[in-house]
């Protein structure tokens, strides 16, 4: 089995990020002076240039923006799993994030289908024991 | 902005799969052809203009091919975005008096299996050799199985797609066109024409992307000189003025949540190439119906239709059916494009090779030569910091 690639992060902003996935929280940096959400991690608000900001714990709900359904050639880690969904997901907070969604099979990948946070821990792979909490998502349950 | 410069040379290395050369010496190759083709010496270059991906460097060319002063050095960002903008920027530069004879080049080994493949940007597949562990953009793609270009463009296209009611078939008119088109063109790779069931047959890369759709993965160099009007009318060749060039900043799709984010309403209204198509056109006092022939730099089919509309060539969510109605396939659509065969076609060259064709058709010299072509559009990829030129005949 090949490794697939994982963040490790040298960027305080980015390992809080993943970090906070460990504890099954998906945390968004949203401005102090603007409230505006954004994703990635950046250093100032671009809508108003603050540098201040909290990390406000994201509801997990979004919708489907786009998805493709990946065939070779891709990524080593990946190469088992062909055919595979990958999506963008717009957070109802406003911002994308790419993802997949478990457990649904490609042929049901939809742009609009409503998602649910689905946090998931990976292996990295056999040679570094390394794992990683994925903000993956989830068709959402009605009602 | 206006510009005084002209195109006067284009030089090119054969388009080829595994050529087994380095990139400076492809890119010599097709340098010493441009000066050639523009009764120029290699001395007279003072300035050189590439991708800020190019691995050659401005002082191996210097030292390799003998230019004895550098001007003006300058890059452009990104790739395929950049393939008008380094004409633009030559032809600032020239416009200035900042250089009298700027270079612009390209020059690739990309092979699926290249034999100079040890640097991540040289050589097979940049995206593949990411490794394990992720200390940048790539940390919010490839952990979910995000890595290569064609992923990236689907999920951009399948939104157009959903928005618009774009289909994946559109892409593949427009890749069967293409293909055609680099039938007729002896330097092309493809020789093949393909029909549509052919492109439908073509295995799927990342859906709506297929095969077909996809640019080649080869070797090879492009090279065009840029010197002022004044001086191109006094070489060989006939003068092609550039008549105006415009850039811009635009999210990339290294960075999709940067993309959709920045733009939230892209595809809905358009991305940052809407506003720098009227600069443009407004700039050349021409608008889009009066242009000939238009290279547009596509890594992937689906940033045709998109560029078609982001540029003004029809409506927003037009692209798809304006390339149905054969708008776009020589000799019969109103707007060709892509005449060479396109990086489907003709060659990857990160889309510089499109530049050359745009001369050739404005020369009269092309292989699918559009009758009495007097001005020609090129852009580069629309999915990347980008910009556009429009070149002229000269009166």
């Amino acid at each position: 089995m090949t490794a697939i690639p994982i963040p490790d992060p040298t960027d305080d902003a980015e390992a809080f990020f993943w970090n906070a996935l460990r504890d099954g929280e998906l945390r968004i940096q949203q401005c102090a002076a603007c409230h505006t959400y954004r994703h990635p991690p950046r250093p100032t608000c671009a809508q108003c240039g603050s540098d201040e900001f909290s990390w406000t714990r994201a509801a997990g709900t979004g919708e489907v923006w786009s998805y493709t359904i990946v065939h070779p050639p891709t990524l080593a880690g990946f190469a088992d799993r062909v055919p595979y969904g990958a999506v963008v997901v717009r957070l109802d907070e406003g911002v994308f994030l790419v993802s997949n969604v478990v457990d649904c099979p490609v042929d049901e990948l939809a742009v609009g289908t409503r998602v649910e946070l689905a946090p998931t821990r990976v292996a990295a792979g056999p040679e570094t024991g390394d794992d990683v909490v994925l903000p993956l998502f989830r068709r959402a349950r009605p009602g | 902005m206006t510009t005084t410069a002209a195109i006067a040379g284009i030089g090119q290395t054969r388009y080829a799969r595994d050529m087994g050369r380095t990139e400076v010496d492809l890119a010599c190759e097709a340098i010493r052809n441009a000066c050639t083709d523009a009764g120029l010496a290699v001395a007279d270059i003072d300035g050189i203009v590439s991708y800020h991906i190019e691995q050659v460097a401005e002082v191996e060319l210097m030292t390799t091919l003998g230019i004895p002063e550098l001007r003006y050095m300058a890059r452009t960002p990104s790739g395929g975005g950049g393939a008008a903008s380094l004409v633009g920027l030559a032809a600032l530069a020239v416009t200035s008096g900042t250089a009298a004879c700027v270079v612009v080049f390209r020059a690739r080994n990309r092979s699926k299996q290249a034999s100079y493949g040890a640097d991540p940007n040289q050589g097979g597949r940049p995206w593949a050799k990411g490794g394990t562990r992720l200390r940048d953009s790539r940390q919010w793609h490839h952990p979910f199985g995000v890595a290569s270009p064609a992923q990236e463009m689907a999920l951009i296209a399948r939104r157009h797609m959903h928005v618009y009611g774009t289909r994946a078939e559109h892409f593949g008119m427009q890749a069967v066109a293409q293909r055609f088109h680099a039938s007729r063109n002896p330097d092309a790779i493809m020789r093949e024409p393909v029909t549509l069931d052919d492109w439908a047959a073509s295995r799927p890369i990342a859906e709506p992307i297929r095969l077909f759709d996809c640019s080649l993965e080869n070797d090879g160099a492009t090279a065009v000189l840029v010197t002022s009007l004044e001086r191109a009318r006094d070489l060989p060749r006939p003068a092609i003025p550039v008549l105006a060039q415009v850039q811009y900043g635009a999210p990339i799709h290294m960075d999709l949540a940067g993309f959709f984010a920045t733009t939230p309403a892209y595809g809905e209204r358009g991305g940052g190439a809407v506003a720098a198509g009227r600069r443009l056109f407004g700039l050349a006092g021409v608008i889009p119906a009066d242009v000939d022939v238009a290279l547009i730099v596509e890594p992937f089919t689906m940033a045709v239709p998109l560029a078609l509309e982001q540029y003004g060539f029809c409506a927003m969510g037009e692209g798809g059916p304006f390339i149905e109605s054969g708008a776009t396939r020589w000799p019969d659509g109103a707007l060709p494009v892509n005449t060479h065969g396109g990086s489907n076609g003709e060659a990857f060259v990160h889309g510089v090779n499109h530049l050359p064709e745009a001369v050739r058709q404005l020369r009269g010299t092309a292989a699918n030569q559009v009758a009495g072509a007097e001005l020609a559009f090129v852009c580069g990829a629309i999915s990347d910091p980008s910009g556009a030129v429009l070149l002229g005949v000269d009166r």
